[in-house]
C-alpha cells in the first residue's frame, strides 16, 4: 500500500496509484457502460462505422443485436442517421475514431445534432496521441476544441476505465447531445467503482495551496504522479480532475485561482481550444492567476510507442512539474 | 381507392394556396428561395393534404407520418403547407426570416411544430429520414418516412451514404422524392455536375424508381400509394422551378431570390388566374 494522504479520502481513489497501479484501456469502459445503459433503458442503440472490435461497441451489438445498427465507412450518415433515431425517441451511441467522429462529420454534429437538441452519445475512441504507431492522422488532438464550441453538446474527457464506464452510464440519463472521448491503450486505473462520478462536477482529488492543475483523461494520473513527486520538494499542489469539460465546472475553477494563486492545465490535446483554454476562459473573467498549458504544442504528432509520445511531447508527470516550476515564478 | 376528380380540385387549389403563400411570404422577408418552393407546391400539398397520417393539432402524435426537408432552402413551401394545415397561425408567415420568427432561413426541429428536422446544409436531412425509418422499424410502428431531396442537393456525399444504408436495409417504410427541376445555383445540374443516368443509379441502390410529373397530382397520388413490399421507394418528380408563375419558371436566377413589390403583384395574379381557371372553387377558402 502506498497510498498518498495528500488524496482526497472522499473519492475513494485506487489504493496502488502510486505502485503499480492496474493498467486497462479506458475503451472498455465505454464497452462495458453502454452495455448496462441498455439494460437499464431499452430506447439505447449503438451504430458504429466498421469499428465495432476496437471501439469496444462490440458488446453491445452481441448482447443487443438489435438494437445495434451497422453504419460501413460512413460518420456523416451515422451523425444523421444517430439523430433521426434520437427524434424518434431512441438514445444513440454513435461510435468511430475521434478523428472521423466529430471530426469528419462535425458539420452533421453541429445542424443535425446539437442545433436540433438531439440526444445523441457521440463516442470518440482512440482519442489523443497514445494511438501511437499510426501516427498524426489518426492522433486525435483537436476533439475537445471542434466539439467545445458547440451550443447544447456537453463535454466529458473521463481519466480511466472506470470513470469512462461510469459517464457511459450516466450520459444516458441527460436529455442532450454529449461528446465523450477515450483512448485506445492501457491506462493507470486511478479511481475505483466506488468513486463518486457527477456530470459538471470537478473533482478535487488532491488538496494543496501552493498551485493547482486542473487535468483531464489520462494526465489525471500524471497530475498525481507529478503532485506527489513535488511534495517531497516542499512544493504543494491541487490536483483536480475536470472530466467534464463542458459545461466546466466553474467555482472549481474559481476557487483553486484564489486559494492556490496559479493554475497549469494538462491534456492529451492541443493546446489551442481544448480544456486549458476552458480553464483560461473561466480565470480570466474572474480571478486572473499566473497559468502554464501542458498539452500538444501547436503542432501535429507522428508515429511511435504510445509512452515515447507522450514523454517526447511532455504529456507527462515530467512535463506537468516542469510546468509547475515555471508558473511558481510567477506568482 | 380511385381518387375522385373533387379531391383533385382541392388538392390543386391548395398548391395554389400555398404558392400565394410563399409569394406573399418571400416578398415580405426580401430574401429567401423562390423557384424550388414554388416548383414543389404540388408535391406538399398531396403529401400533407392526402397522403400522409398527421395531425396538426397534435404534432408529436407517435404514429404519424414524418415529413423531411432535406433541402431545407426551399423552407417557404414547408411553412405555407404547415400553416395551411393548420400547425400554427397563417399570419406568421409574414415574419419569415425576421428577428424572433419561429420561421428561421432554414428550418430548425423544435421552433415551429411540425417541422421534424433542422436542415439546410445539404444531405442531412435524407440521413435523418433513415434514422426515423429504421427506428420505426426497430419498433415494429406503421410510421412511414418521407423525404424531399433537391436534385443539386445530389452531389453531396452524404446523399450516396444514405442511399447505402436505405437500400441495405430494404427500408420499405421511406419514401425519397427528389425534386428534379435540373437547376442549381451555378446553372443547369448536367452542366455543374451530371446526376444522369440517375433513374439507373437509384435503381442500383436498391430502390423501386417512379418518374413522375411533379405537377400532376393524380400521377403523384398513384405513386405514392403504390405499394412496394421489400424496398425503399423514390419518386423522380420532374418539376419546373418556379412553376405557377411564368416569368420565373425554368429560370435558375430565380433560385435564391424573393421577389419584390411589384413582381410579387403579378405573381399573386397570375396565381389568383390559375386559381380561378381550375374553376368550380367556391369561397371556402378565401
Amino acid at each position: 500500500m502506498n497510498m498518498s494522504k495528500n488524496l482526497n479520502p472522499k473519492f475513494h481513489l485506487a489504493g496502488n496509484i502510486f505502485n503499480n497501479p492496474d493498467q486497462v484501456p479506458a475503451r472498455n469502459g465505454y464497452g462495458e457502460g453502454v452495455v448496462e445503459a441498455g439494460h437499464a433503458d431499452k430506447n439505447v442503440v449503438v451504430l458504429c462505422c466498421d469499428l465495432t472490435e476496437s471501439t469496444r461497441s462490440a458488446k453491445f451489438k452481441e448482447t443487443f443485436p438489435k438494437r445495434f445498427v451497422e453504419i460501413g465507412i460512413a460518420e456523416q450518415n451515422m451523425a444523421g442517421i444517430a439523430a433521426g433515431m434520437a427524434f424518434s425517441g431512441k438514445i444513440p451511441y454513435m461510435s468511430s475514431y475521434a478523428t472521423f467522429n466529430p471530426g469528419r462529420n462535425w458539420d452533421q454534429i453541429r445542424v443535425s445534432i446539437c442545433y436540433s437538441m438531439a440526444n445523441v452519445k457521440i463516442m470518440g475512441a482512440h482519442a489523443g496521441i497514445s494511438v501511437g504507431p499510426d501516427g498524426a492522422t489518426h492522433q486525435a488532438m483537436e476533439d475537445i476544441a471542434i466539439t467545445r464550441c458547440l451550443p447544447n453538446l456537453t463535454v466529458i474527457v473521463p481519466c480511466d476505465y472506470w470513470e469512462t464506464k461510469k459517464a457511459a452510464i450516466a450520459i444516458a440519463g441527460i436529455e442532450r447531445p454529449v461528446y465523450m472521448r477515450f483512448g485506445r491503450e492501457n491506462v493507470p486505473v486511478i479511481t475505483t467503482e466506488t468513486t463518486p462520478f457527477q456530470i459538471g462536477r470537478a473533482d478535487t482529488y488532491r488538496d494543496g495551496q501552493d498551485a493547482t492543475v486542473i487535468a483531464c483523461g489520462s494526465l489525471v494520473y500524471e497530475a498525481l504522479v507529478a503532485a506527489e513527486k513535488l511534495s517531497s520538494d516542499g512544493i504543494d499542489v491541487r490536483v483536480i480532475n475536470c472530466h467534464t469539460v463542458k459545461p466546466i465546472d466553474e467555482k472549481a475553477v474559481i476557487k483553486a485561482a484564489k486559494e492556490t494563486g496559479a493554475i497549469v492545465t494538462a491534456e492529451e490535446h492541443q493546446v489551442h481550444g481544448g480544456l486549458g483554454n476552458a480553464v483560461a476562459e473561466v480565470a480570466a473573467k474572474n480571478y486572473p492567476v499566473p497559468m502554464e498549458y501542458v498539452a500538444m504544442m501547436d503542432r501535429f504528432g507522428e508515429s511511435g510507442e504510445p509512452n515515447e509520445l507522450m514523454h517526447k511531447f511532455g504529456l507527462d508527470s515530467k512535463g506537468i512539474i516542469k510546468a509547475v516550476r515555471k508558473v511558481l515564478k510567477r506568482k | 381507392m380511385a381518387v375522385t376528380d373533387a379531391q383533385i380540385e382541392y388538392l390543386e387549389d391548395m398548391a395554389t394556396h400555398i404558392r400565394e403563400d410563399i409569394i406573399i411570404m418571400l416578398e415580405t422577408a426580401g430574401s429567401g428561395h423562390s423557384a424550388g418552393s414554388l416548383g414543389t407546391a404540388d408535391i406538399f400539398s398531396t403529401l400533407y393534404f392526402h397522403v400522409m397520417k398527421h395531425d396538426p393539432a397534435n404534432p408529436d402524435w407517435e404514429d404519424r407520418d414524418k415529413f423531411v426537408l432535406s433541402n431545407g432552402h426551399i423552407c417557404p413551401v414547408l411553412y405555407a403547407t404547415l400553416a395551411e394545415a393548420g400547425y400554427y397561425p397563417r399570419k406568421e408567415i409574414m415574419t419569415l426570416r425576421k428577428l424572433g420568427s419561429r420561421l428561421q432561413g432554414h428550418p430548425h426541429r423544435g421552433s415551429l411544430p411540425g417541422i421534424e428536422a433542422s436542415g439546410g446544409p445539404l444531405a442531412q436531412g435524407l440521413s435523418i429520414a433513415a434514422g426515423m425509418a429504421i427506428a420505426a422499424k426497430i419498433d415494429r410502428s406503421h410510421t412511414k418516412v418521407f423525404c424531399m431531396v433537391g436534385d443539386g442537393e445530389m452531389n453531396e456525399g452524404q446523399i450516396w451514404e444514405a442511399l447505402m444504408f436505405i437500400g441495405k436495409n430494404r427500408l420499405n417504410n421511406f419514401t425519397l422524392i427528389v425534386d428534379r427541376n435540373n437547376i442549381q445555383i451555378d446553372g443547369f445540374t448536367e452542366k455543374v455536375m451530371p446526376l444522369e443516368p440517375l433513374n439507373d443509379k437509384l435503381t442500383s441502390f436498391g430502390f423501386h424508381v417512379l418518374e413522375v410529373d411533379g405537377h400532376d397530382i393524380r400521377t403523384l397520388i398513384e405513386a405514392f400509394e403504390e405499394t412496394i413490399f421489400d424496398k425503399p421507394k423514390v419518386l423522380l418528380a420532374h418539376t419546373i422551378p418556379g412553376k405557377g408563375v411564368d416569368f420565373m419558371e425554368f429560370k435558375p436566377e430565380w433560385h435564391g431570390k424573393p421577389p419584390n413589390e411589384k413582381e410579387a403583384k403579378r405573381a399573386l395574379s397570375e396565381l389568383e388566374s390559375l386559381r380561378s381557371l381550375g374553376g368550380k372553387i367556391t369561397s371556402e377558402y378565401e
